[in-house]
């Protein structure tokens, strides 16, 4: 039973990471760059919903009214300063930039709010859950997360799908110098796709704030996290996303029942599991071995 | 590579490695080298300290700028090679009672060990995804040392190897032998390299970064050119960790500053791009701004590294040849010569 309890566990948590991974997914699928500070831009906006609730006493989901706008401003500069210019620099510029961003943000927050943990009160439903049995509990505020993740899954799809934004983020992934000969500002797609991103970041980030303490380093993991997720579900499909913190959640709730300390333990070594058998697949001398026994 | 003359009308070229400039300067260079062995002689204990401090950010430097400017990988996990190497060496002198500095070398030849298997996981992936699964690599690494539950290892709260070198050494000795270990280290890596990239994996490696596709469709055997290197960096990561361990004589395995922590990476890219992505000096330059920043420039800790961060992005947008590899540009000057010139011929 208590297996049963780290699966369902894993699946709602996995949830939470599709929220997180979705706007690394975004800006891999239509700029093909890893967004490195994309951990640190989602503990930003659980900083700023701190702030917000510490100063003027509302409660956190009000807090995301300020934030998500914010963050899409963020998002929107982001691009235009830093990462518009790391793209034409070459491929490898943006990882040193977005590294270099990460690093700015871990210790600037360390030095405003201190490296202590902070965390962000979820309000009546933190506490609550659904007793199933003796060992089975669900918490509300984990299927929340879960309903909110396929909510941005969902809207993100029907956006890309049958917006004019849409059509031109699609079109600019495919090919951003063929869509820039049809019309598209290329520029302008790849600002609003990273506006988006760095707002569903920042939502990300306010939901772990309430589902955690967190510390001005928590970026890092966070990154890693999504970044698994994206992988283990296939590199650019939004709902692969979803799979993939689903699997990464339930390995890591698989870890923990095993022993309490190898919760990112087990979710690493999927990951790596999952790298060793993609790229066994992909090998060409392995793949030509297949095709002459198939 | 990079230097192409502008060819005059009947255009006879001659292809040029060694210049009059570059047999001096590296005739230069291990001319300072043996000088630096006499140090110990002639420096205080605080010079001493601060050289090795200059050494080990050289190691990092050039290993980093090994795999990213010559082999195109960027790489965020590094830091698990100098945390294996630091952990190796208190593995072996703390637990099985080992000489530390045979200790120190034998961690770092198993650092290059360990580095055979994580390359068969991560050398197939491209820019960023290899990026992260090297951190994903580094952060396992870290896991399992602070769940070890050896006393030895010390699990989560660290570790330390104050006792082999104290049953063996005095103070003084310990500080000149670590400062001898260390300079040593940096003058084999520093060999190894120039000799690596002269020989023909060099040109293998360069047309590696500049298009692996095109470079392996004339015959480049890609996934070695690269594998060699990143053994070699693993390797030389884990000399610097070695290093580390015998200067501060206790490491923690958990934490941004710990030795598996993700600010050495942040301290290697620093360097590199202040110093010259892809340039042989470069890092080199890199790594004597750096220690004579935090030797000389008194900042807090946080504020060193939102600089260090800072400063690394705007070298990456503005200068993104860094200092080397701007004044290379400029005067066409390679001290050190790893690649080839084409001048025409008199």
């Amino acid at each position: 039973m208590t297996w049963v309890a780290a699966v369902v566990h894993g699946i709602l948590l996995g949830g939470f990471y599709a929220l997180l991974a979705s706007g690394l997914a975004l800006m891999f699928g239509v700029m093909r760059i890893i967004n490195l500070a994309h951990g640190s831009l989602a503990l930003i906006g659980a900083y700023m919903a701190f702030l917000l609730t510490e100063h003027l006493h509302i409660s956190t989901y009000l807090a995301l009214a300020p934030v998500l706008p914010g963050a899409l401003v963020v998002g929107y500069l982001l691009q235009r300063t830093m990462l518009e210019r790391s793209l034409r620099a070459g491929e490898l510029v943006p990882l040193l930039t977005t590294f270099g961003l990460l690093i700015v943000i871990a210790n600037l927050l360390q030095q405003f709010f201190s490296p202590d943990v902070h965390s962000l009160d979820a309000g009546s439903i933190g506490p609550a859950s659904w007793h199933v049995s003796s060992e089975l509990s669900i918490p509300w505020f984990d299927v929340l997360t879960l309903a909110i993740a396929f909510t941005v899954l969902g809207g993100l799809q029907l956006v890309l799908r049958f917006t004019q934004l849409g059509r031109e983020l699609r079109a600019t992934a495919e090919d951003a110098d063929t869509a820039e000969l049809v019309g598209v500002n290329a520029r302008a797609v790849y600002a609003r796709a990273t506006a988006i991103a760095v707002a569903i970041a920042a939502l990300a980030g306010v939901f772990y704030g309430m589902r955690s303490a967190f510390d001005p380093n928590a970026g890092a993991n966070e990154l890693l996290y999504a970044f698994e997720a994206v992988v283990i579900g296939g590199m650019g499909s939004l709902w692969g996303t979803l799979g993939g913190g689903i699997a990464l959640a339930v390995s890591q709730e698989i870890g923990a029942q095993i022993n309490q300390e190898y919760f990112a333990l087990g979710g690493h070594l999927v990951f790596l599991a999952v790298l060793v058998a993609r790229s066994a697949a992909s090998a060409p001398r392995i793949r030509y071995a297949l095709r002459r026994f198939a | 590579m990079t230097d192409t003359a502008v060819a005059p009308p009947a255009p006879r070229f001659r292809v040029q490695r060694w210049t009059p400039v570059s047999v001096l300067f590296t005739g230069g260079l291990s001319g300072v080298v043996v000088a630096l062995a006499f140090a110990p002689v002639v420096l205080g204990e605080n010079s001493q300290n601060n050289l090795i401090q200059l050494y080990f950010l050289v190691i990092m430097a050039m290993m980093w700028n090994a795999l990213a400017g010559y082999g195109g990988m960027v790489s965020v996990g590094q830091q698990g090679f100098i945390g294996i190497g630091a952990y190796a060496a208190v593995f072996l002198s703390v637990q099985h009672g080992l000489n530390p500095y045979l200790s120190m070398l034998l961690a770092t030849l198993i650092g290059g060990a360990i580095a055979v298997p994580v390359a068969a996981v991560v050398l197939w992936l491209r820019n960023g995804a290899f990026a992260i699964a090297t951190w994903v690599v580094a952060e396992v690494f870290a896991i399992l040392v602070s769940l070890d539950p050896n006393p030895a290892i010390g699990g989560g709260t660290g570790t330390s190897a104050l006792l082999p070198f104290t049953l063996r050494y005095t103070p003084e000795q310990r500080l000149h032998y670590t400062y001898w270990a260390s300079l040593g280290a940096v003058a084999v890596l520093l060999l190894l390299l120039f000799v690596l990239l002269r020989s023909r994996l060099g040109g293998s490696l360069q047309a590696i970064r500049d298009d692996e596709e095109a470079a392996a469709s004339v015959g480049v055997r890609v996934l070695l050119g690269k594998g060699i290197l990143f053994v070699v960096a693993g390797a030389g990561c884990a000399a610097a960790g070695t290093i580390i361990l015998a200067w501060q004589l206790s490491v923690l395995p958990l934490g941004p500053d710990s030795v598996f922590g993700i600010n050495w990476t942040a301290r290697m890219i620093f360097m590199v791009l202040v110093g010259g992505l892809g340039t042989f000096e470069g890092p080199i330059i890199g790594a004597v701004v750096l220690y004579l920043l935090q030797t000389y420039v008194s900042i807090s800790g946080v504020w060193y590294f939102v600089m260090l961060g800072g400063v690394a992005i705007g070298f990456a947008l503005l200068m993104p040849r860094g200092i080397w590899g701007t004044i290379q540009e400029r005067f066409n000057v390679q001290l050190l010569p790893v690649g080839y010139r084409l001048r025409s011929g008199d």
